[in-house]
């Protein structure tokens, strides 16, 4: 499995929709949180995570630009794990 | 770890849903105790869910043939002619706890269901509705499941590309802990394309198809689908068991299965439902007299390490299994790839009669199949009339006496009636092409077909009204269905009926069964509208009683020229039309929505209804529909006259003016209910005409702005009316 | 008029755009593996959840071989109608500026919405009058348009945008009210309505959505854009 790939890296995306542009998921959920109970809650934003092993960690930004993400309208944090799974 | 090492005890059967008799039967089928394997499956096959042990033997009393009748119940889908060669399948489905448990993924999963029972029988998936009930929606967990519902089946629906195209939704108190999520899909196929499942042909090999398997819904027919909810103490725990649908994978699904049923490629096919492979093969093999092995260590699976029970009873999506001739293996698995679904052989039809699983040489279970599906116990209902009220009365959200006005806006705005736009809205009605009429456009939904003709279909049934009557009710809800498309100018071909009882073994319970059943039978045969198929969901009930007795009916129709599908508005461009009551319409406010607002307990019964009288009405306006002589027409149901007024004058943006004349005193008059009675609008020739052969009354004229309502101080402007009959938007800001 | 209608996994209303498109002319399905588009005068792109709007609507779908060849037949000057999702496909594949995120009511909604045609110049409304109204079903779930503001004044600019949601009609929440631009060449044209499913009154009660094809027609047989 592992060995016949060589050394295999663990890497997180996360993806932000851009600041500035309206983001009705975070604004829906800012406002249920204190029906809930929970207050003194704000500026919740709501994206995706992509989480991925792979040998070259340099294709990751790339990645992002081409498919991962929608450079137009978010942002994307590259986090590299330690270890890997 | 084999699977003989320990075998299960009584204990495990007993928690696993079996009565002690029931384990002591399946143990003398078997020869002796059986194993993991064996105990599962038969612990599933023997369920309420899979072998209807309390109600088989009541619908077995069910009219299910006629003229029309092309496929009747037994198959995973009823079928009737639709003319030119083409059959329509239909059927209605319930999902019902799995969606308390998990509302957007059980209605979502209750729609994948009931797709893939009409594409297993070769027909192709043209239009779902939608029956659903909840608690009042004032309660937040009612609000929950009402929103996770619709999306559900609204993710579903619109991914796969079938078009919503109707549905009802009621809000009682009773459906608290216990909501009702039943789906109906109808499809189309050309009369020889129409498929068995019987497995057939000692040799022939056993292909499962679609999605991988996994640990989804394991143990769910059994534990989910025939236990009383709200006894548990670990109700969270119940998420993980929850199946999760994937659309775009039965979308493919759908196109292969097709492809492959067009090529001529299968001898039979099946769809995978409750308790998965365990109910499929074994239902193959019991239709076809046959036996079946299956090889576990061929299944795809999704994960790893599942044991061979959890295969077997796994509730995974997306799922067919089929039968095909040994020469045309390689061209079914060629055509699964290129539709980039998995295929897989898994195992052998045989001549032995037995249901064996095997991994490699190891037997791991033997059953005979006809112990499987065919010697479940069936059990005899002791009905009992309960001699006192099993539901408590309503709570009073309107005084009685007061004015028209106020009373009419009270009961638009109320949830059983207001407008469904915020739930339809969310349903893609119009996918296909087909939709000759969407959600409120008219009383049944119409479905265009080639060749000029359509069909129309309706889903109906008002529990509450069953409640104080289930004879008398269940005959309306046959009714309802009939009169709406009636209203559209279909005559019915055949219905389907979805059964959401209590506790069977309750004699009030099985009493509001046999009765339901049997006004359900009287109706049917009355209008030549037979069963084709249908499902039972029973044991709907928790601590705090039962659900109203809820049969909800589906009825599919036909009218020869789709141009002329009636509406339900009034024509705001038709120079005064005149409006009429049609038909032997008595109302009375038993059991009315009215009498609810009021806070009434349910009468003891219904008054006694006309079925003959009913049915003229419906062919007569039926035919004057055909004709293109009527405006509009429009059943008259929850709420009575006055709200059937209102709801035909917002469909047609204009006003009304009526008068009921001296004679009618108290509230029946205009919010009474009853079968029977039709709302129609147009020249008043027209309405003479109709007078010839069905009873009418002009009550008065269209136009304006408003709604006047003569002798009772209303005048209701359109904005006020649409104000309070947009009531609903609320839930889903 | 040869029309090619693109049809990928997951793809709904390709049968409904064919249907429409053979009003109008010739019309065929192009698998999305295939990279021949054929001997045709248009494309459509068509809606759906073409690969179950896997990561986002169209990001998937634009990556195929057929997609591919679109962009050189765009590049060349070829007729390219995006019907939704297939809307999101082309913003996804840059032949469109822009892009489409989910509604702002955050949920699936299916309407009737009445458009203002902006431009009637281009091959996709030269049927149409300017500031006429079309009546066309919308039925979305990922549907707001949004670009920034330097790309929305060039677009005003260059007249790319054609169709326009009526006052009360922009139920996603779409920039300007915007419901349908073009590129700058006016060759390639995405809408989130659905015209394929108003040609025909007896099914929705509208016709007005024929016009859109018709233009494509008329643009062909006079020689292109």
């Amino acid at each position: 499995m592992a060995e016949a790939l060589g050394c295999r890296v663990r890497a997180r995306v996360l993806i932000r929709p851009k600041a500035g542009i309206l983001d009705p998921q975070g604004v829906a959920v800012e406002r249920a949180l204190p029906a809930l109970g929970f207050s003194g809650v704000g500026n919740v934003h709501i994206g995706r995570l992509i989480e991925l092993d792979l040998e070259d960690p340099s294709q990751l930004g790339p990645m992002c630009e081409k498919l991962l993400a929608n450079p137009l309208v978010e942002d994307y944090e590259v986090q590299l794990l330690d270890g890997g799974d | 770890m084999s699977e003989t090492a320990h075998l299960p005890t009584l204990a495990d059967a007993i928690a696993l849903g079996l009565t002690e008799a029931e384990y002591e039967l399946v143990c003398e089928k078997q020869g002796g105790p059986p194993n993991q394997v064996e105990l599962a499956m038969y612990s599933l096959l023997w369920s309420e869910h899979c072998a209807y042990k309390h109600s088989k033997k009541l619908l077995r009393t069910l009219p299910t043939e006629g003229e029309h009748v092309v496929m009747g119940p037994g198959e995973n889908a009823g079928a009737v002619d639709a003319g030119d060669g083409l059959v329509c399948a239909f059927k209605v489905e319930s999902h019902n706890h799995p969606s308390a448990v998990e509302p957007f993924q059980g209605a979502a999963t209750g729609v994948g269901g009931i797709l893939r029972d009409i594409f297993a029988i070769g027909a192709r998936p043209i239009a779902v509705l939608d029956s659903l009930r909840f608690g009042e929606p004032s309660g937040a967990r009612s609000r929950y499941l009402l929103d996770g519902a619709v999306a559900g089946i609204g993710h579903y629906g619109n991914s796969i590309g079938v078009p919503t195209i109707g549905g009802e939704v009621y809000f009682e108190a009773p459906y608290e802990q216990n909501c009702l999520v039943n789906a109906m899909a109808l499809g189309l196929a050309p009369r020889e394309r129409l498929t068995r499942s019987a497995a057939a042909g000692p040799g022939n090999v056993l292909v499962l198809f679609g999605a991988s398997t996994g640990r989804d819904g394991i143990g769910g027919a059994s534990v989910l689908a025939s236990a009383e909810l709200g006894h548990e103490a670990d109700g969270g725990d119940k998420r993980p068991t929850v199946q999760v649908g994937d659309p775009f994978e039965e979308k493919k699904l759908l196109e292969c299965s097709l492809e492959l049923l067009d090529r001529g490629l299968l001898v039979s096919l099946q769809d995978l439902g409750a308790a998965g492979l365990t109910s499929s093969a074994s239902e193959m093999a019991s239709k076809g007299e046959v036996g079946i092995d299956i090889e576990i260590g061929a299944i795809p699976l999704r994960e790893p390490g599942m044991e061979p029970f959890e295969v077997m009873v796994s509730e995974s999506q997306e799922r067919m299994l089929c039968v095909v001739e040994p020469a045309n293996v390689a061209a079914v698995l060629a055509i699964c790839e290129r539709w980039e679904v998995s295929g897989s052989a898994i195992g052998t039809v045989t001549d032995s009669g037995r249901m064996r699983v095997l991994r490699g040489d190891e037997l791991l279970g033997d059953m005979p199949v006809r112990a499987l599906v065919d010697d479940c116990p069936l059990y005899d209902l002791a009905p009992e009339r309960p001699a006192d009220p099993i539901y408590p009365a309503p709570h009073r959200t309107l005084e009685p006496g007061t004015g028209t006005a106020e009373t009419l806006l009270a009961l638009l705005g109320s949830p059983n009636i207001a407008s469904r736009r915020p739930l339809f809205e969310q349903y893609d009605s119009i996918v296909q092409s087909r939709t000759v009429r969407r959600p409120e456009q008219a009383d049944a939904a119409v479905l265009a077909l080639p060749g000029g003709a359509a069909l129309a279909v309706s889903i109906d049934c008002n529990g509450r009204r069953v409640a104080a009557d289930p004879y008398r009710g269940a005959i309306e809800a046959v009714l309802e269905c009939a009169s709406n498309l009636a209203c559209v100018g279909a005559e019915p071909l055949g219905t389907t009926n979805n059964l959401n009882f209590g506790n069977p073994e309750k004699p009030h319970i099985a009493w509001q069964l046999t009765e339901a059943v049997r006004g359900l039978g009287e109706a049917c045969r009355a209008l030549s509208a037979p069963i084709v198929g249908g499902n039972v969901s029973l044991y709907n009930e928790g601590a705090t009683g039962p659900i109203y007795p809820t049969p909800v009916i589906g009825m599919v129709g036909r009218l020869p020229d789709a141009r002329r599908a009636g509406r339900s508005g009034f024509d705001p461009d038709a120079d005064a039309d005149a409006i009429a009551i049609v038909g032997p319409f008595q109302p009375s406010l038993a059991a009315s929505e009215l009498a609810k607002l009021h806070g009434e307990p349910l009468p003891d019964s219904l008054p006694e209804i006309d079925i003959d009288a009913v049915r003229g009405a419906q062919a007569a306006v039926r035919d004057a529909v055909r004709a293109g002589s009527l405006s509009s027409a429009h059943d008259i149901a929850e709420g009575g006259l006055a709200v059937a007024i209102a709801e035909s004058c917002l469909q047609g943006d204009t006003g009304a003016t009526v008068d009921l004349g001296g004679g009618a005193r108290g509230d029946a008059p205009l919010f009474g209910e009853g079968p029977g009675g039709f709302l129609v609008s147009g020249p008043s020739e027209a309405l003479d005409e109709l007078s010839e052969s069905v009873r009418v009354r002009v009550i008065g004229t269209v136009g304006g702005r408003s709604l006047r309502i003569a002798g009772h101080d209303a005048e209701l402007s359109l904005e006020e009316l649409a104000a309070a009959h947009g009531a609903l938007a609320e839930l889903f800001a | 008029m040869r029309f090619g209608v693109l049809q990928f996994p997951g793809s709904c209303d390709e049968q409904d755009a064919l249907a429409a498109a053979r009003r109008v002319g010739d019309a065929e399905l192009i698998w999305h593996g295939d990279r021949d588009l054929g001997a045709v005068d248009a494309i459509i792109v068509p809606g759906g959840f073409s690969y179950g709007d896997y990561l986002r609507a169209g990001a998937i779908a634009r990556f195929s071989p057929a997609m591919e060849s679109v962009i050189e037949f765009a590049a060349g000057g070829g007729l390219v109608l995006g019907i939704c999702n297939g809307f999101q496909v082309l913003c996804e594949a840059r032949l469109l500026p822009g892009a489409l995120l989910p509604n702002a009511n955050l949920r699936f909604t299916s309407r009737q919405v009445d458009l203002e045609v902006l431009y009637a110049g281009g091959p996709f409304t030269r049927a149409c009058s300017l500031g006429e109204t079309l009546s066309i079903p919308a039925k979305h779930s990922w549907g707001r348009w949004y670009a920034d503001a330097d790309t929305i004044s060039a677009m005003d600019g260059a007249g790319q945008f054609v169709l326009r949601y009526a006052p009360g009609e922009n139920f996603n929440g779409s920039e300007h009210d915007i419901a349908g631009v073009s590129n700058e060449r006016g060759n390639v044209f995405g809408l989130m309505p659905h015209p394929e499913h108003a040609v025909d009154e007896l099914i929705g009660g509208s016709d007005d959505g024929l016009r859109i094809f018709e233009s494509m027609r008329m643009t062909v047989e006079a020689g292109g854009v």
